[in-house]
């Protein structure tokens, strides 16, 4: 056992490589939260009344709520008191034109992570909406787009242009009321993109948004909501990656997105926060709110997610399949490794006739990791004719790990047909002297196993996306064949 | 090519290998037989640097160098194979994506260029058509529902693919029915070269019928008991391996003495 076990966790305890800390003047409020908090951030922000009403009425409800102890995860408890609300970076404050406007600290940042905004616009031809601690610093394409009708930009950029669409639609598929931390994202989230895709729009490029926490003990609340009307199509990716921190970092996302009739959303994650040290110490505590509405008939709408990252993650992207014969699809690879814990899965819930969804979930656990998938497949009464797939596959690594499974399937139509699977297995000595005795080194052999295993969820990935992933797992793409 | 001195391997802190020589020079061919639990499958596991067999005593020279202070893979890109008795399956990994893994290992060792998708998919389909093997198999996942003759097979397709100085092959007849088994021994013999030195270990006559060893060592009690000709293999084929093992039994009572 000794050494091939010792060398395995060696592989595992590679350090963070995204660990750095960028200096800059922050111009933040003070820590906690209260009525006066969330009136100050609406007023920073120039906020119409209904966006301040709405806030207020979410933290009232959220100051009934306690938070939630139910997923398979453990942490010390969280001071919400201690916690800043509101954190931007201080060059903001005249807001950049252009990139030629943005703070170069900014930029460098971005630039050791390998994303070079100039170069991605023009090497990818991806529109990215880059989010540095609270507020949008850049935005790309948005001429381009604009002549399609299509509306990509920060949240704040549209409560004040878009008004209307704002107001008729946030908070429609999570409604501020729905669970302790999207409650608490709706009283004082600070920005988020948004995106609305016009009728019968294809959307000719990935939308992307890099995400990136860095301010000390500023919890990230970031919303997002995406529209697309009829017979729309949008690919959406969302990437991370934050620097080395000591202190839990608080994350407390919500994503909606609407899907009206035959429009189709894709919407891609590739999610590296901090996960902590090798001793547990530190991380992000990552606590999503994620759920898609195909609202009308025939849309479809899939979430494809690559978790790495985080020290807890608790995020369950779910869909909601109004809609007669929508689609909702779930692909997913959370890995864990030293103290992470993952709870992680889906919602599936199937109301219109002839509704189809697919879930599929690959969760990887090693060192002391903890992944935990937790779906539920719901068919109501009217869901004629409703069909669902579910595939979990676990990979351990090593004997300290561990992984759980949690399905949950509510069938209240008898015309349903819904199929559950789930594997586990380990990464055994087997494998590993297999590909060695054929040359292949220890580390390789294990980014080729862990690759094999992700593979049907890696190909639902956009190329660009697929690449980062398989790099986040320590696998290189390179000589891949077919 | 290959020198074993004297050596002794304890599995879980039980001898099974106790003093065993053996010499392999290059060109030839080496059968090691013996009955179930004489060592056979764990002197291949040590010739291939398998974790939890210990050497407590004895080396094992190959070229010259010391075997034992390599790693499994540095051991692969040095020129040793193992084709295994029970090969494992890899979910999700492509067999072509992990031959060109291994190929390129080796030839990035040796310090020769990587081959490209191209070239690599030319020499392995040359190699196909040797193993009589179906291409889909290349794109479906290692040995992940495979057949136990398939398994076999592409054991001898990555051999032959990687060309190996030293090839060990664990039992690869076992469990193969008689037009596997040909297909099996063609390609061994085709891979006889006076460079390369095979050792084929195995518990039946069988597949000695197919490929003709230059030497034939019997093991028992975790020494070479026996050694001699191809025909030693159908001796041992008439008369079982009981009489070969109560000699070492009394040779081993003799040396205890």
């Amino acid at each position: 056992m000794g050494n091939q076990a010792v060398q395995l966790d060696e592989l595992i305890s590679q350090d963070y490589r995204h660990g750095f800390y960028t200096p800059m003047e922050v111009d933040a409020l003070p820590h906690g939260l209260s009525e006066d908090v969330i009136r100050m951030i609406s007023a920073k922000k120039k906020e119409p009344e209904f966006m301040l009403e709405w806030r207020l009425k979410a933290f009232r409800h959220w100051l009934t709520m306690t938070e939630p102890h139910w997923a398979t995860v453990r942490h010390p408890p969280i001071d919400y008191q201690d916690i800043v609300y509101y954190s931007a970076p201080r060059s903001q404050q005249d807001g950049p034109q252009s990139l030629a406007d943005v703070d170069p600290e900014l930029l460098r940042t971005y630039e050791k992570l390998g994303v070079p905004l100039h170069e991605r616009e023009l090497l990818a031809g991806v529109a990215v909406d880059a989010v540095f601690d609270s507020v949008s610093v850049a935005t790309t394409f948005k001429a381009k787009l604009g002549e399609l009708g299509i509306i990509f930009c920060s949240f704040s950029e549209a409560v004040q242009n878009h008004p209307d669409l704002v107001r008729q639609y946030l908070g429609s598929v999570v409604p501020y009321t729905d669970n302790f931390f999207a409650t608490l994202n709706s009283a004082v989230f600070s920005d988020g993109s948004f995106c609305y895709i016009p009728p019968g729009v294809r959307c000719p490029m990935e939308l992307s948004t890099y995400f990136r926490i860095n301010a000390k003990n500023t919890g990230q609340f970031e919303r997002t909501l995406i529209i697309a009307d009829r017979g729309a199509y949008v690919s959406y990716l969302e990437g991370c990656t934050a620097p080395m921190r000591d202190e839990n970092q608080l994350h407390a996302a919500v994503v909606e997105l609407i899907a009206l009739e035959g429009a189709q959303i894709k919407y891609s994650t590739v999610q590296n926060w901090y996960p902590g040290d090798k001793d547990g110490k530190g991380g992000i505590y990552n606590f999503v709110t994620k759920r898609g509405d195909c609202r009308e008939a025939n849309s479809k709408i899939s979430w494809t997610q690559v978790e790495t990252g985080s020290a807890i993650t608790w995020k369950y992207p779910s869909v909601i399949l109004q809609g007669d014969n929508s689609v909702g699809e779930f692909h997913s690879v959370a890995l864990t490794n030293h103290y992470q814990q993952a709870d992680t899965g889906t919602k599936m819930i199937h109301l219109g006739r002839n509704t189809r969804s697919t879930i599929l979930s690959k969760g990887i656990s090693a060192g002391h990791g903890s992944n935990a998938y937790r779906g539920l497949v719901k068919v109501a009464k009217s869901a004629v004719g409703a069909r669902n797939y579910t595939q979990c596959d676990s990979l351990l690594l090593g004997d300290r790990c561990a992984a759980h499974t949690f399905p949950y399937i509510e069938v209240k139509n008898a015309s349903a047909r819904v199929e559950h699977e789930a594997s586990t297995s380990r990464i055994g000595e087997d494998q590993l002297f297999y590909c060695q005795s054929r040359g292949i080194s220890a580390e390789d052999a294990v980014s080729l196993i862990v690759s094999g295993f992700c593979k049907e969820v890696f190909k639902q990935l956009p190329m660009e996306f697929a690449v980062e992933a398989q790099k986040l797992l320590g696998v290189s793409l390179e000589g891949a064949i077919g | 090519m290959l020198e074993i001195r004297n050596l002794h391997v304890t599995v879980d802190d039980k001898p099974i290998l106790r003093g065993l020589d053996l010499t392999v020079m290059a060109g030839e061919v080496h059968a090691i037989m013996g009955p179930n639990g004489s060592g056979k499958s764990t002197l291949a596991h040590v010739l291939a640097g398998r974790e939890g067999y210990v050497v407590t005593a004895g080396e094992i020279l190959y070229l010259g160098k010391n075997l034992l202070e390599l790693a499994p893979e540095e051991r692969a890109r040095e020129g040793i194979f193992l084709a295994f008795q029970y090969p494992v399956e890899i979910p999700g990994v492509a067999n072509i994506y992990l031959l060109k893994a291994a190929v390129n290992a080796v030839r990035r060792h040796r310090g020769e260029q990587e081959l490209d998708a191209m070239d690599f998919l030319v020499l392995v389909k040359e190699k196909f058509r040797l193993m009589d093997m179906d291409e889909s198999l290349l794109y479906r996942a290692v040995n992940e529902g495979f057949s136990g003759g398939e398994k076999k097979r592409n054991e001898i397709l990555q051999m032959a693919v990687l060309e190996p100085r030293l090839a060990i092959l664990d039992e690869t007849d076992s469990g193969l029915d008689i037009d596997a088994l040909k297909v099996v021994a063609n390609g061994v013999e085709a891979m006889r070269d006076p460079d390369r030195a095979i050792i084929l270990v195995t518990h039946y006559q069988r597949l000695l019928d197919h490929i003709r060893p230059d030497r034939v060592h019997v093991l028992a009690q975790g020494r070479i008991a026996l050694s001699g000709g191809p025909e030693l293999a159908q001796e041992l084929e008439r008369r079982g391996y009981g009489w070969v093992e109560a000699e070492a039994q009394k040779m081993a009572g003799a040396g205890a003495q």
